[in-house]
């Protein structure tokens, strides 16, 4: 789309300035759709002014749907109306994919390729079979082949939150007694005594949060990891669960909008350009202060199944994971803590940040294969005790 | 309504409120152009008492709906008064109406309707309506409030549609849990609370507690923002700071020497750790390097 030279000056007609702006404002990724838009030419009419002070106002209230929003308005707000700089130059920078996206999309174009030029020529038999040795071989350890077999088991992944009972009331077989419906009987009757109704609370699964680590060490198993979140998070929609999906390296970043791309690979793709800092260090206990300041506390933790997936290599201070692992504890219902390598033979928790965060886990199980995930997802289940 | 944002805010001013420039135009622009307002921010930062502020401008009621999970229809719309109903229809029976269609009619008549808060304000003009915490309800719960914020009307099956005269005043807050819809928010203005800075929260204090001391809320606030900057679990919001204000008053403080502050804390950070990491700093040297 040809990018409207920007010229704001006063010959120009204003609305189409002011739609130009929210085009801009759109490039740079705020939902400034048609009906904002309207909303933000209604408000500025009613306050019949051009300043430039009203124009940020109006724009600010109308045009944006989140705090994450404000910081982009303020920059493309800047740009487009003091002009010092080609509107474009900026905006256009902004959602430029980082370096990590090249080298995941040319994995996953080779898998997507490798799936539908080479099918799987083997018989059902054969494939179910290698199947069930796959489920539990490491995931460090597979061959590509393997790998994209691993995926396209991984796609039907649900993970279900334990369920709860909520304070909702439905009509029940069994239960209190539904007075609502029953005096509806009751009328219908004229009154006469009928059938008496009942009801019982619903039961609703928790919700889960996942918190994923795409540090150095955890390399191997970073991929596979991503297509367990993905597949779980897509299923959400199917068990009713709300999954929130978390990457955790040297900064943390809410990959659950990214995750909700219905195909895999568009959706590792987006998770790629939104984490820029796959494969560098850990400061988990800064990670997991950072996840409990901005959302577990308000409520996103709170009666939540939290899983960390992490090999619990800690680079920070231990004792800060150990007070945050703490706090996480009391917040959520459950902590599950999988890591990968504590299938390896001779592995003890060893490792500062894991012996720190133990006392703080209600179950601390494996994560390294299909079989392992599988047992992950019975525990958030409620089913397994692990 | 009002002649501008301007006299909207002195307006507000008078209650006790004081509001920015922004929050100041986002009323504006509600009123004018019945849009709810999309209160976001951390707690403590004035969202809820924005509602009972506009209530007072506008002479109004204020109505209250807090959200939870679970929340449906009947509990945030309307419900019929069954017992009422049953009542009535023995009472007919023992006098002797035979009218079935009449008797019908009566019985899911508005007599029988009991408004919870939504059907409440769009049925009281004019009135202020506040959706709070909208964040804890679930997404079939916005769903329904979309359509009632799009069309301000409710249709009862037994009664047809009831639409609101003029439409209320609509706050909706929340705290950031989970992500509202956008369709629900495309509906609002939105505006973001932030922490005020020393003066307009001075301003506030000062308004709010008008007897205690200048000095003594001076140095309240200047330390109530320190403390927020010190990565506490839970930052003081600004209804903390105004608590121990009064706090402090109430003990017959007439200004804050470090023990006093201690003895107070309690007003102030909520958590057992953030009391802890105020102890560790040194409050007096805080209020002297403050000046205040």
């Amino acid at each position: 789309m040809p990018r409207t030279p920007l010229s704001p000056a006063p010959a120009v007609d204003a609305t189409a300035v002011l739609v130009g702006f929210a085009r801009a404002l759109r490039a740079a990724h705020v939902a400034a759709g048609p009906d904002r838009v309207q909303s933000f030419l209604a408000a500025l009419a009613l306050l019949g002014s051009e300043r430039r002070f009203d124009v940020y106002w109006a724009g600010r209230l109308t045009l944006c749907g989140s705090q994450d929003d404000l910081e982009r308005y303020d920059r493309v707000f800047a740009a487009y109306f003091t002009q010092k700089r080609p509107l474009g130059d900026r905006t256009h920078r902004a959602p430029e994919p980082k370096p990590a996206l090249h080298v995941v999309t040319a994995e996953a174009a080779m898998t997507a390729g490798g799936e539908e030029d080479d099918g799987p020529a083997s018989p059902a038999a054969t494939l179910a079979s290698s199947a069930e040795v796959l489920r539990h071989r490491d995931m460090a350890d597979l061959s590509e082949a393997e790998r994209a077999q691993l995926r396209r088991l991984m796609a039907a992944f649900a993970l279900r939150g334990e369920p709860r009972r909520t304070p909702r009331l439905l009509p029940a077989r069994r239960g209190g007694v539904d007075p609502r419906r029953t005096v509806r009987e009751l009328l219908h009757r004229g009154g006469e005594p009928a059938r008496l109704r009942f009801r019982a609370p619903v039961t609703k699964p928790r919700p889960v949060v996942l918190l994923l680590d795409v540090s150095g060490s955890m390399d191997p198993y970073a991929s596979a990891l991503l297509r367990f979140a993905h597949a779980a998070a897509r299923a959400s929609v199917t068990t009713r669960t709300r999954t929130e999906v978390f990457t955790i390296g040297t900064r943390l970043t809410r990959v659950t909008r990214e995750m909700a791309h219905r195909d895999p690979d568009a959706a590792l793709a987006a998770v790629a350009s939104a984490v820029p800092d796959r494969s560098g260090g850990t400061q988990l206990g800064e990670m997991l202060r950072a996840f409990l300041d901005r959302w577990g506390q308000r409520g996103m933790a709170r009666g939540a199944v939290v899983v960390v997936l992490s090999d619990g290599w800690e680079r920070g201070d231990p004792e800060l994971l150990a007070a945050q692992m703490r706090r996480l504890h009391r917040l959520a219902h459950r902590v599950v803590w999988a890591n990968p390598r504590k299938a390896r033979p001779g592995y003890a928790p060893l490792a500062a940040g894991m012996a720190a965060a133990l006392p703080s886990v209600d179950a601390f199980v494996e994560g390294h294969s299909l079989a392992a995930l599988e047992r992950l997802a019975a525990v958030v289940r409620g089913a397994s005790d692990a | 309504m009002t002649a501008g944002p301007d006299e909207l805010r002195t307006r507000l001013e008078t209650t006790g409120y004081l509001v920015d420039d922004g929050l100041a135009i986002a009323c504006y622009l509600a009123l004018e152009l019945h849009r709810p307002i999309f209160c976001e921010g951390d707690a403590g930062t004035g969202k809820t008492a924005l509602a009972s502020a506009l209530a007072q401008v506008l002479e109004a009621p204020l109505i209250r709906l807090q959200c939870y999970e679970g929340i449906d229809a009947s509990q945030a719309l309307y419900d019929w008064d069954f017992p009422r109903q049953l009542l009535h229809l023995r009472a007919a029976e023992a006098a002797g109406v035979t009218d079935a269609e009449r008797l019908e009619s009566e019985l899911y008549s508005r007599r029988f309707l009991i408004a919870r808060p939504l059907l409440q304000a769009l049925q009281t003009q004019p009135s202020v309506l506040l959706v709070d915490e909208v964040d804890r309800a679930d997404d079939e719960f916005e769903a329904f409030l979309l359509e009632l914020l799009s069309e301000y009307s409710v249709t009862v099956p037994e009664l047809g549609t009831l639409r609101a005269a003029s439409p209320p005043v609509v706050v909706l807050t929340s705290n950031r849990t989970r992500e509202v819809h956008d369709a629900l928010k495309r509906r609002c203005l939105y505006h973001w609370f932030d922490h005020p800075g020393f003066d307009r929260e001075l301003a506030i204090v000062r308004r709010r507690q008008p007897q205690v001391t200048e000095r003594l809320a001076a140095q309240v606030t200047a330390v109530v923002q320190t403390l927020r900057t010190k990565e506490l679990l839970k930052p003081p919001g600004v209804a903390e700071t105004i608590d121990w204000a009064e706090a402090l008053d109430a003990l017959g403080a007439t200004e804050l020497d470090a023990e006093l502050a201690l003895a107070t804390l309690g007003s102030v950070l909520k958590y057992r750790e953030d009391a802890e990491r105020a102890r560790s700093l040194d409050l007096s040297a805080l209020l002297a390097a403050r000046g205040a």
